[in-house]
């Protein structure tokens, strides 16, 4: 079962992402990326990371994404895109490129899934002890709060320059 | 499984960058940068099932830093349209001396 | 806390101090450089703009009203105070000294400044006769001559400034003398070196000046390569740069007369030369003459330029050992002393007439240090600090007052020139007499000073006719040279002081006799200058006339204080070369000469006044026809500067000339400029790279992520 719906997943978002770079419309690629995202948070379900399943879903499909939207169309950017994507000596090059990428990372990552590797591992279980211990919320909890808590509140200080920033950017005249 | 997530991750990675390769719409190559950070999440958090929680603690970080990262991003793509009226980068030829 | 222990502590290093406890030494030389950090400081207080209102609010006549600026009045304390203290504590000590029988020097070691591998130099100071003397002579004669400032300079926008380098001028000269190493005596070599050049240059607004002080300060820097060789040279064969432990030393560990000690000291005897403006490196003293006057009569007479005499003075042992680098010594004393006597016989400007004769009476203490007597070179350094600084201040206010005269018409004559003055006697009575006692005791008359400093050395030099036929060469041309001394001062005075005057009837009613505060150490330096001599008078002529037939005070006492310092010198030139003669070489004991000398220059005195009496002199501006023959050569000081110019500086600038057209221009511009294309071509191909799209590089960042990758794998 869980299987199946990886593959669903997967299919999913790989759709999405090759929807996203091929779509010409914006508006097109940004509802592809949304699919992309869910299906991802599909996926992190299927890991037992539920917490951040519902953050993927609220922050980047909610928020985020919608932040793209506002964009996309306080720019009016919805009719001149038909000159994006064009063929030519460019696209082949990128092409190989990141096929070439693609090639050498998917055949070392294939290795991973032997058997050898995953046992060097400590495993699935001792995940599911922990969360079965202090639950799926304090299992990401009680380490953010002592052993990160640095950086943790470094987030919030880089959320409040990113905001300063962004407006301060932005606006027509500071 | 493990070997399918890392793989799919590679995959989208790859996708991603080919969006930011191909891709002459600003607003695009960035969604396509948020693409690649998802792939890294996903690789993040599939290992984190065989590993340790401190994945998906690392996925948190880049989530927030994304986010900060969204925000100023799209700041600086209005005011470069403001002055250009388009987010066509083949315009944009600023980044030299 | 460190500053507390530099003054009252210090390790007492030498033994024999023979119960000889120096109070505070330390303080004597730091209190001078107190008053530099403080006048300094108030002279970057002072601003134009303060200095423009002293210049114009403040009437001339009216120093002391309450409106001068604490910038101004403060530096009038400080900068006397400082030496007043300095030469307190500097009595004390001398005081002290004189009860106690002092055979090794007492050194004050205040702490450890250059240690470094088999080099150890400290920061330490050495009190000793020379020293002791040295120091009485700079801080009494510097406290006068500061005292004497306070009038000169006070109009002056530069006034805080002037007493700040004044001051440092100070501290430099005791260190000079207390030094107890040669590294430290160089710092204060240098450091007066410094001193002289700022002041020279101290209205550097004027261009000529400021030339002067250039002139000066690189003319030294070749003297200075003399003793730094020196120095390389004493380390490489002591091992050490230490006074005590090099004099020691030196007799056994050098060969008597051998190359070494030689080339030391002929090494040693090119910074003094540079420092004493000898031939053939004078040519600077007469042009540091544009500096203020008193400057001229601190520094370019009574101290700085008579740190040569103390070098030699100091490393006596070593000159001793060297008969050649001796004979040098005193070959080129006897020959600047005539030399520069027979310029200034020429001279108009009365400092020039000065300084010439400031660089003849080096020469004679050349001599007298050169031939062996080198408490009779010192003797003559003392007195000589005494006659000519009150000379140079007399000079000065005679300049001052001419200065007054001639602005108060707006008369464009030049202040200095003595063709325009004249009969200024009866305007200027105690400038006058001072000045009066300081030419009869520079020209060598009985019982001035200077008859018998000068009469010692000239005894000397005639007496070492024993040691070698050399000296009875330098025996005439010494009595020549005297003989020229008693002309060209006469002269100075008759042109200066007597006959009519010639500045103009609006302009001599205000010819004015100077302040008080300058015409009181005028009367104090004409007191030395008279009785000065008395504390050295020979031996030999003490029972006879010259002695006041035993009356005088003090025989040999000099002699018998340095002999500590000398003794060891002494000693050397005795088992070598033996005894002075008793005679003068064409016969004639010391009496009778000291008659002949005195005579002779009092005739010339007396001749050579009717003379220029007699002969109706022309304001500079009218005199039309110049001088022909001889009169002309000595006129343009024998065109040394001409020939300089055409022997050194030019071909000088013609070689830098040609290495900056060919080895700066093609070798090294070519080399840099070849460099700077290379790099411009290989920037601009990268360039080619630099596109400015987004895309570019974003391709870049792929392949070359592409690259690592397949680095790692393959």
């Amino acid at each position: 079962m869980v299987e199946i719906l990886f593959y669903i997943f997967a299919a999913v978002a790989l759709g999405g992402a090759i929807g996203v770079v091929f779509q010409r419309n914006p508006v097109g690629s940004l509802l592809f990326m949304v699919a992309t995202l869910a299906s991802l948070a599909g996926i992190f379900v299927l890991f037992e990371a539920h917490f951040l399943a519902a953050i993927q879903i609220i922050v980047y499909a909610g928020a985020i994404m919608v932040l793209f939207l506002f964009v996309i169309m306080l720019l009016n950017l919805g009719h001149d895109y038909r000159k994006d994507l064009k063929m030519g000596l460019g696209m082949i090059l990128a092409f190989a490129v990141t096929g070439g990428i693609a090639g050498i990372l998917v055949r070392q990552l294939g290795g991973a899934g032997t058997s050898a590797v995953e046992q060097a591992l400590p495993g699935p279980e001792a995940m599911d002890q922990l969360i079965q211990e202090q639950g799926i919320i304090g299992s990401i909890a009680r380490p953010l709060f002592t052993d990160y808590v640095v950086a943790f509140e470094l987030t919030g200080l880089l959320l409040l320059v990113a905001l300063v920033g962004a407006i301060a950017i932005a606006k027509r005249r500071v | 499984m493990l070997a399918e997530a890392l793989i799919l991750s590679a995959i989208l990675f790859v996708i991603g960058m080919l969006g930011v390769l191909v891709r002459r719409n600003v607003i695009i190559m960035f969604l396509c940068i948020e693409l690649m950070l998802n792939a890294v999440n996903l690789s993040f958090v599939a290992l984190s099932r065989f590993i340790g929680i401190e994945g998906q603690i690392y996925v948190f970080f880049v989530m927030t830093v994304a986010a900060a990262e969204a925000a100023v991003g799209l700041a600086i793509i209005i005011s470069i349209f403001r002055h250009y009226e388009t987010v066509d980068v083949n315009n944009f030829n600023l980044l030299k001396w | 806390m460190i500053s507390l222990g530099f003054i009252s502590a210090g390790s007492i290093q030498a033994g024999g101090a023979g119960g000889f406890d120096p109070l505070l030494p330390g303080l004597i030389l730091l209190l001078p450089l107190l008053g530099f950090a403080l006048n300094g400081a108030l002279a970057l207080v002072s601003g134009r703009r303060s200095a423009d209102r002293v210049r114009n609010s403040i009437p001339e006549e009216d120093h002391t009203a309450g409106s001068v600026p604490l910038t101004h009045s403060l530096p009038t304390w400080i900068g006397p105070g400082v030496l007043l203290g300095a030469f307190v504590l500097t009595a004390i000590n001398f005081v002290r000294l004189l009860g106690v029988e002092l055979t090794e020097p007492v050194i004050r070691s205040y702490w450890s400044w250059m240690p470094t591998g088999t080099l150890s130099v400290d920061a330490a100071i050495q009190l000793d006769q020379l020293s002791m003397i040295m120091m009485m002579v700079i801080t009494g004669v510097g406290f006068l001559i500061h005292v004497f400032s306070v009038g000169y300079m006070k109009e002056d926008p530069g006034y805080p400034r002037y007493f700040a380098y004044l001051n440092l001028f100070v501290f430099f000269m005791l260190v000079l003398v207390a030094g107890a190493n040669f590294p430290v005596m160089f710092v204060g070599w240098e450091g007066v070196g410094l001193c002289s050049y700022l002041l020279i240059g101290f209205w550097f607004q004027d261009r000529e000046k400021a030339d002067a002080g250039k002139k000066a300060f690189i003319v030294n820097r070749v003297g200075d390569f003399g003793l730094l060789m020196a120095m390389f040279l004493l380390f490489a064969t002591f091992g050490t740069l230490d006074y005590g432990a090099i004099f020691a030393a030196a007799p056994d560990t050098l060969l008597y007369g051998g190359g070494i000690v030689t080339a030391i000291t002929l090494f040693l005897l090119l910074g003094a030369v540079g420092k004493s403006a000898q031939i053939p490196l004078y040519v600077w003293l007469p042009d540091a003459m544009a500096g203020p006057t008193p400057v001229s009569a601190l520094i370019h007479a009574a101290t700085m330029v008579t740190a040569g005499v103390y070098l030699v003075a100091r490393a006596s042992v070593l000159f001793a050992l060297a008969p050649v680098s001796a004979a040098a010594v005193a070959t080129i004393g006897a020959l600047t002393a005539l030399f520069a006597a027979t310029i200034a016989l020429k001279q108009y400007d009365i400092k020039k007439v000065l300084a010439y004769s400031t660089v003849s009476q080096l020469g004679f203490m050349f001599m007298g240090v050169g031939v062996g007597a080198y408490a009779a070179g010192v003797f003559h350094l003392m007195t000589h600090a005494f006659f000519k600084a009150l000379l140079f201040l007399g000079a000065g206010a005679v300049i001052h007052s001419m200065h007054h005269a001639l602005h108060s018409t707006h008369k464009d004559w030049d202040a200095q020139d003595m063709r325009n003055m004249g009969g200024l006697r009866r305007f200027m009575p105690i400038t006058w007499i001072t000045m009066w006692a300081a030419t009869l005791a520079i020209a060598g008359i009985w019982p001035f000073a200077g008859f018998f400093s000068k009469d010692e050395i000239i005894w000397y030099v005639g007496t070492a006719g024993a040691f070698s036929g050399l000296y009875v060469v330098l025996w005439g041309i010494a009595l020549a040279a005297a003989v020229l001394t008693a002309f060209y001062m006469t002269r100075m005075m008759i042109m200066t002081f007597h006959g009519p005057n010639r500045t103009g009837e609006p302009e001599s009613r205000h010819l004015h006799e100077a302040p008080l505060n300058m015409t009181i150490p005028l009367g104090i330096l004409a007191v030395l200058s008279v009785f000065g001599g008395w504390i050295n008078v020979p031996g030999s002529v003490r029972e006879s006339f010259f002695g006041g037939f035993g009356v005088l005070p003090m025989s040999d006492w000099l002699d018998r204080w340095l002999a500590p310092v000398t003794q060891s010198a002494d000693a050397v030139r005795a088992s070598q070369l033996g005894a002075y003669a008793d005679v003068a070489p064409v016969g004639g004991g010391h009496v009778v000469w000291g008659a002949i000398a005195t005579v002779m220059a009092l005739v010339v005195v007396i001749v050579t006044a009717r003379y220029f009496l007699s002969q109706p002199i022309q304001p500079a501006h009218e005199d039309g026809e110049p001088d022909r023959g001889i009169g002309k050569v000595l006129y343009n000081k024998w065109y040394v500067d001409e020939l300089y110019d055409a022997i050194i500086v030019r071909p000088l600038i013609g070689v830098s000339r040609w290495c900056w057209r060919v080895i700066d221009r093609v070798l090294i511009d070519g080399t840099v400029n070849a460099v700077g294309s290379v790099s411009k071509g290989v920037g601009w191909f990268g360039s080619l790279f630099q596109t400015g799209q987004v895309n570019t590089y974003a391709f870049i960042l792929a392949l070359s992520a592409l690259a690592v990758l397949g680095a790692f794998i393959f």
